[in-house]
């Protein structure tokens, strides 16, 4: 029940705001992106240079090329603080923006893309949830408009456990191992949980679970009984933000060796090991795209965004491991713009076209080369029924100032995870009335 | 001069224990409820509907819910947003598992099912008291997240512990949940639901019970010596309270987002339901939707204006901004008047009865 008072707060409110959805950009021949970033709350500092990474490539395609194929690029933020309702707000608030909608977006947390999915399937905007995310929205059946390359963490789980058994010499050396799962309690941090199970039935290792509650600053416990009880062999880590830095201080406190306690993608950035200093030394972590600023993309961004005056950040920030992943995802969206624009022409594209151009995305390595990014990432081929499309994963180490490549690229097992993820997905599809398109 | 209640004689008792005694109240409520059923779901864009409007009554809807247990029955309590992720697994639960059970239904049992463990968690209150009190909710709101987390048959068995709420319908194809269902079914169903539950508030506070409540929380002693039964009372309001957070819940899960984490109902969540009904007034109901609208509407409004206000570019400025006004304005509104918006309102109804002739 509402009183007066409030009903003409609401009523001016209204007047006040009901102009803010058409508060729209003054080109009329310009595709809309919109960001969903956080520069502010628990993990601000790690929100904050993805989004440079993507706002300088955005910026970057606009100064140097004028656009994709003379479609400007519009974009804006809007700041989620990684909390999900927030997120759905900015969602709500961004979709219609622009004069064709909303291309793609791009939730930067798994919770927001969880309570995103449904909300975009209705509004027909695709979701391009870049190595996070629900991983059985790959299987394109189900899932037509949520897109996970270039990997998933189920995928992600395979390739790190192959590495293990790589360094242990041979998957057959894996029987008896221990290997200990150390993960932020949420949806994110849970996901690999499952694939981690079916390998470890598989190859024998005895895997132990330590979640973490958020934020994770308090993990004495955790790694007391890690360090002194379970004694694991190898301890992989699913951690975001300040829980990255405590685990590797709270792993070195136990003696922990730092060799063999390995990060994912989210768990091996700078914010994560400059805080550890000299404890760091040695930690691992996985990555899917290159390090550093030392890409003919990193010369362009300084020389058209950086000299211009018009970069997002600090200058001396480029080219750091979420940076990148910001520029990586800005990259992806605008080549599947790019592929939705052979199919559709060169005009602005819906959210919808834009699918399209993401469900054919052929990003080979030659394209990569001519993009400024040779070996920076792996090649990714999507297709109606595979949106992860690749999966590889590569192994760096931090030496105290920069991260270091120390193995190839580890493809997925994708005999375990696919049918695992189609399987996944079908259950979903059941259970939420969805009948799967044909993909054949 | 307009709101005066001169030649309005009350003839019978029932005009006398009125509701709103006063015809131009029921006026006002009537245009309010007129605007809310009929004027906004017309006219708001989806945007509002979805993103400010539905969070807006669902958390009035869960500050009531606490409204009843510590405005007035002077239990004070941590354990809402345990309370309200309670709710919403027990509805995932029943609608995953027994599908041709009516929306209504499954709503119904959830909050009965939360009643219930929210009585279990009452018990301590007939030991302890005031803060106390509050540490041991705080027990609860921490058991019940770590239970739907720990235990994957909650989410029946979903990997990652996140639940999505299944579509149900109000009748035939009328969908009020999951991603069929239009922004404005999901809102007048929302609020259909609220109005209701707020209208059995309003009298449960006029009854036996509700008085029960108030004396229990005014003086124990003095209460008991009186004839209330404490473990009655208090484990009522438990139970009343729980039943509206995890309708609450219910409602947030399943209308609103559409897929949970038990995350999503962390401590905060208490905090900030604490908070709406300090801000709007303890022992109100209607305090409970001002302390709701201050704290969801407020933060939605001041970003927005911001941004507007050309500073679309800086975004993180934007929010911290947002920060520090909503934070100057919580300090103003306790300053100004530290029995909540809900006092301030009725401050302002007594100077309108002598409005424009005070003596």
């Amino acid at each position: 029940m509402m009183n007066r008072r409030q009903t003409l707060g609401l009523a001016a409110g209204a007047i006040a705001f009901g102009a803010m959805p058409l508060r729209l950009h003054a080109q009329e021949n310009a595709q809309f992106i919109p960001s969903l970033v956080y520069r502010t709350g628990p993990y601000g500092p790690n929100g904050e240079p993805f989004a440079n990474g993507a706002a300088d490539y955005y910026t970057l395609i606009n100064a140097r090329d004028g656009g994709i194929n003379g479609v400007e690029i519009v974009f804006e933020e809007c700041d989620t603080q990684y909390n999900n309702d927030k997120g759905v707000e900015c969602y709500e608030r961004l979709k219609n923006k622009g004069p064709t909608g909303a291309a793609v977006f791009s939730p930067l947390s798994t919770g927001i893309t969880y309570a995103l999915i449904e909300r975009a399937r209705a509004d027909k905007i695709p979701i391009f949830s870049m190595g996070y995310g629900r991983t059985d929205a790959s299987y394109g059946a189900v899932f037509p408009h949520v897109f996970t390359a270039p990997a998933t963490y189920w995928s992600q789980a395979t390739s790190l456990i192959q590495y293990v058994a790589a360094q242990e010499g041979g998957l057959e050396a894996l029987e008896g191992k221990k290997i200990a799962l150390v993960y932020h309690d949420s949806a994110y941090g849970k996901e690999p949980i499952r694939t981690l199970e079916a390998l470890a039935e598989r190859f024998g290792y005895k895997l132990s679970l330590f979640p973490v509650a958020h934020p994770g600053l308090e993990q004495k416990a955790t790694w007391l009984k890690v360090g002194r009880q379970v004694r694991p062999d190898w301890v992989l880590m699913w951690g975001w933000g300040v829980m990255n830095s405590t685990a590797i201080k709270e792993a070195a406190a136990v003696g922990f060796p730092m060799e063999r306690f390995i990060g994912n993608w989210w768990s091996g950035s700078e914010n994560d090991v400059t805080p550890a200093g000299d404890a760091a030394i040695g930690y691992k972590s996985a990555n899917f795209h290159g390090a550093g600023a030392t890409w003919p993309v990193h010369e362009d961004i300084f020389k058209h965004v950086y000299d211009a005056g018009k970069g997002a950040g600090k200058r001396e920030r480029v080219g750091e491991v979420l940076y990148n992943r910001g520029v990586t995802n800005a990259m992806i969206v605008v080549e599947a713009i790019r592929t939705a624009q052979e199919i559709h022409g060169n005009k602005p594209l819906t959210g919808w076209q834009v699918r399209d151009g993401f469900e054919n995305l052929d990003l080979s390595a030659e394209r990569l080369t001519e993009l400024g990014l040779a070996d920076f990432m792996q090649p990714i081929k999507l297709s109606c029924e595979d949106h992860e499309g690749g999966g590889s994963v590569y192994v760096q180490q931090w030496d105290g100032k920069t991260w270091k490549r120390v193995s190839d690229w580890i493809p997925p097992m994708r005999d375990v995870v696919w049918p695992m993820i189609k399987e996944s997905a079908l259950a979903y599809a059941k259970e939420k009335g969805i009948t799967p398109r044909s993909c054949t | 001069m307009i709101y005066r209640e001169t030649g309005q004689f009350k003839t019978s008792y029932a005009a006398d224990q009125a509701i709103f005694p006063i015809a131009q109240d029921r006026l006002g409520m009537l245009v309010i409820l007129a605007v809310a059923f009929v004027a906004v779901p017309l006219m708001a864009s989806d945007y509002w509907l979805t993103t400010i409007l539905l969070p807006f009554v669902i958390y009035g809807l869960a500050a009531l819910g606490l409204n009843i247990l510590t405005g007035y029955a002077g239990q004070l309590s941590l354990g809402t947003g345990g309370f309200m992720a309670c709710g919403a697994f027990a509805a995932y639960k029943l609608a995953t598992a027994f599908p041709e059970l009516h929306v209504l239904v499954v709503f119904a049992l959830s909050g009965l099912i939360t009643a219930a463990v929210g009585m279990l968690f009452g018990l301590p209150s007939l030991r302890i008291k005031g803060f106390y009190l509050a540490v041991a909710t705080l027990a609860a709101q921490f058991f019940l997240l770590w239970l739907f987390n720990k235990v994957p048959w909650f989410t029946n068995y979903s990997s990652s512990g996140v639940i999505s709420a299944p579509p149900l319908a109000i009748w035939g194809e009328t969908y009020v949940t999951g991603f069929e269902a239009t922004p404005r079914a999901k809102y007048l169903f929302a609020l259909t639901v609220v109005t209701l539950l707020a209208l059995a508030a309003k009298n449960m506070t006029r009854l036996k019970i509700g008085r029960a409540w108030m004396a229990i929380r005014d003086m124990d002693i003095a209460a008991e010596i009186i004839g209330i039964r404490p473990l009655a009372t208090k484990l009522s309001a438990f139970a009343v309270s729980s039943f509206y957070c995890g309708v609450a819940g219910a409602l947030w899960a399943f209308a609103y987002t559409g897929a949970v984490e038990a995350l999503a109902f962390d401590i905060n969540v208490s905090f900030r339901i604490l908070f709406m009904i300090i801000i709007g007034g303890l022992g109100s109901i209607l305090g409970s939707f001002l302390g709701a609208g201050f704290i969801v509407l407020l933060p939605i409004f001041l970003n927005n204006a911001l941004l507007a206000m050309g500073m679309a570019e800086a975004v993180a400025l934007a929010s911290h901004l947002e920060f520090m006004i909503m934070g100057a304005l919580i300090i103003l509104f306790l300053i100004v008047e530290p029995h909540g918006l809900a006092r301030l309102w009725q401050i302002l109804k007594e100077k309108l009865r002598k409005w424009p002739f005070p003596y």
